[in-house]
């Protein structure tokens, strides 16, 4: 028997959200057993939450992630929507949603640039991020920012979107869908990308529920689940969209889902365009009663939860935040053993958390201490994969 | 399932042992039940009804540790929370790790951040803060 290794991946990388530590433990080339550990960056945030207005609150979480920074105020001011039993305004539920559907869409890109530098497509990588910055710039238009758009606020919408705009921000999204084709056709199609990511990582539909796993990682195993269908915020229940599932549950059935949900979102944000009533934004919320509310929003990652209790005073007496990786992240203790070390990369990478830590990653001999692989080697392993199945 | 299919049933399985039950509206449901009978009504909804766990919160109300567990049934689109007072000379609770896989890592992150002693829980070491953090010092409570 081969000696057992133990590779240690991560960290901490400053490029990317949520460093994770995670120790994959090999037997030869194959993964035997893995442990994650996180805290990396701990801002305890829900503290910080308790000496802040709730008005404030809003632009703290919406730092929580960089990538999804609205999925976090829309589960919020949902929770606050739920405290206080109002609905806000139909215009500002019709922003809402053309905001959160923009994230999901630059959130995607991003990730399926990722996945394609790991498997040594790095023109799908530069292609991705290059579609992702009309995106960018739409949100610009928008909200003034590129990102942390700080559009919403409880009770409602920070600022209005602007008619004269829409035109233009249909003919950019418009112009994405082929871009989005062209993605499919290089994901769906491709031999290699099929025979390097299908049944690789699996989680069954008994495994997504052990791990309560959410988002494209529980769909892509054929759970039809998705808060914006299952407790529909924003305009979700007044436009038209379908669900994406997979029955594959690997790596490959989680990018078809992502590349799926593409079109929707881009569908959703047209649908809001065209039907957006005129009106006020903003319910102007005065006072907060004593209550607890809660409020979810399918991030791009999935469910994102906030709970809220409320003694009456200006800030929350407790804000409970869970984020969609904190389930997801776990789930990779199923999914990467039994593996290889070269399909460990895409597979950590297959539920969209931090790439970064991989970075940082080191093969060592676990008695002399001697370096023998760093992460770069790693991806590099992973690239010459693809390239050997290229050739045959 | 229905709500109101689950509701009774939840009823039915704690009998006296709910302490109070506040129907708040059509998705959410939140459900104060004793200490004794969680994993009985944490089995029910996770392997009968077959919800998802979302996550659980822990809450110091000054008097007492409040523990909240969310679970969501998703084809319905409700959240069910089953909510268990813990008195602060005794903060200890049933792990549900046994029941669901899922509730590993929120238990551990609970027991740094609130002091909760979770029974049988297989590995209840830190999860966000550091090995070395002084024992006894909790970042959520308030009595401290």
């Amino acid at each position: 028997m081969a000696e057992r290794k133990i590779i240690p991946i991560g960290p901490y990388h400053p490029l990317q959200e949520e460093p994770e530590f995670f120790r994959l433990h090999v037997d030869g080339e194959t993964v035997v057993d893995i442990d994650i550990e996180i805290g990396y960056n701990l801002r305890l945030i829900e503290k910080i939450s308790e000496s802040k207005t709730y008005d404030q609150v809003t632009f703290l979480i919406e730092r929580i992630c960089g990538i999804c920074s609205t999925s976090h105020p829309f589960a919020y001011t949902n929770a606050i929507d739920d405290l206080l039993g109002v609905t806000v305004p139909e215009r500002a539920l019709y922003i809402r949603s053309i905001i959160g559907e923009l994230e999901r869409i630059h959130s995607h890109l991003l990730w399926l640039g990722l996945a394609g530098h790991f498997l040594g497509y790095n023109t799908v990588w530069m292609w991705a991020w290059r579609y992702r910055e009309p995106v960018l710039d739409i949100f610009e238009k928008i909200s003034g920012n590129r990102n942390h758009y700080a559009m919403f606020k409880p009770g409602g919408v920070r600022r209005d979107m602007h008619e004269e705009d829409f035109p233009w921000i249909k003919k950019t999204l418009k112009s994405l869908i082929p871009k989005f084709d062209m993605f499919k056709g290089a994901v769906m199609d491709d031999p290699v990308i099929r025979a390097r990511t299908e049944g690789i990582g699996v989680l069954t539909k008994q495994d997504a529920h052990d791990y309560a796993v959410v988002g494209p990682t529980a769909r892509a195993s054929g759970v039809a689940i998705d808060v914006r269908k299952d407790d529909p915020s924003g305009a979700y229940d007044r436009v038209e969209w379908k669900l994406i599932t997979q029955e594959g549950g690997g790596v490959f059935a989680k990018a078809v889902v992502r590349i799926l949900e593409l079109y929707e979102s881009a569908n959703i944000i047209i649908q809001c365009l065209d039907n957006m009533p005129k009106g006020p934004i903003d319910l102007n919320i005065k006072d907060m009663p004593v209550g607890e509310g809660i409020g979810r929003y399918e991030a791009p990652r999935g469910e994102v939860f906030h709970y809220i209790m409320s003694d009456g005073g200006n800030s929350p007496a407790r804000h409970k935040v869970r984020a969609p990786s904190f389930m997801n992240i776990a789930s990779n203790k199923k999914a990467v053993v039994g593996h290889t070390i070269s399909d460990a990369t895409i597979i950590l990478a297959a539920v969209d958390p931090c790439y970064c830590c991989t970075e940082r990653m080191a093969v060592v001999d676990y008695k002399s201490g001697k370096k023998l692989m760093d992460g770069q080697d790693l991806i590099r392993l992973s690239q010459e994969k693809t390239a050997r199945m290229q050739r045959k | 399932m229905k709500k109101q299919q689950i509701i009774e049933n939840i009823k039915v399985r704690s009998g006296k042992d709910m302490l109070d039950f506040n129907d708040r509206s059509e998705r959410r449901v939140y459900i104060t039940i004793k200490k004794e009978i969680l994993p009985k009504i944490a089995r029910y909804l996770f392997n009968d009804v077959k919800a998802r766990f979302s996550t659980a919160s822990g809450v110091d109300t000054r008097s007492a540790i409040e523990m909240l567990y969310h679970f969501s049934v998703d084809e319905i689109g409700l959240i069910v929370t089953l909510r268990v007072i813990l008195d602060k000379s005794n903060l200890e609770i049933d792990s549900l790790t046994s029941i669901m896989k899922c509730a590993e890592w929120i238990e551990r992150e609970i027991h740094e951040l609130l002091g909760v002693n979770f029974k049988g829980h297989p590995n209840l070491k830190h999860l966000l803060l550091k090995d070395d953090w002084p024992e006894g010092n909790y970042p959520l409570r308030r009595d401290q």
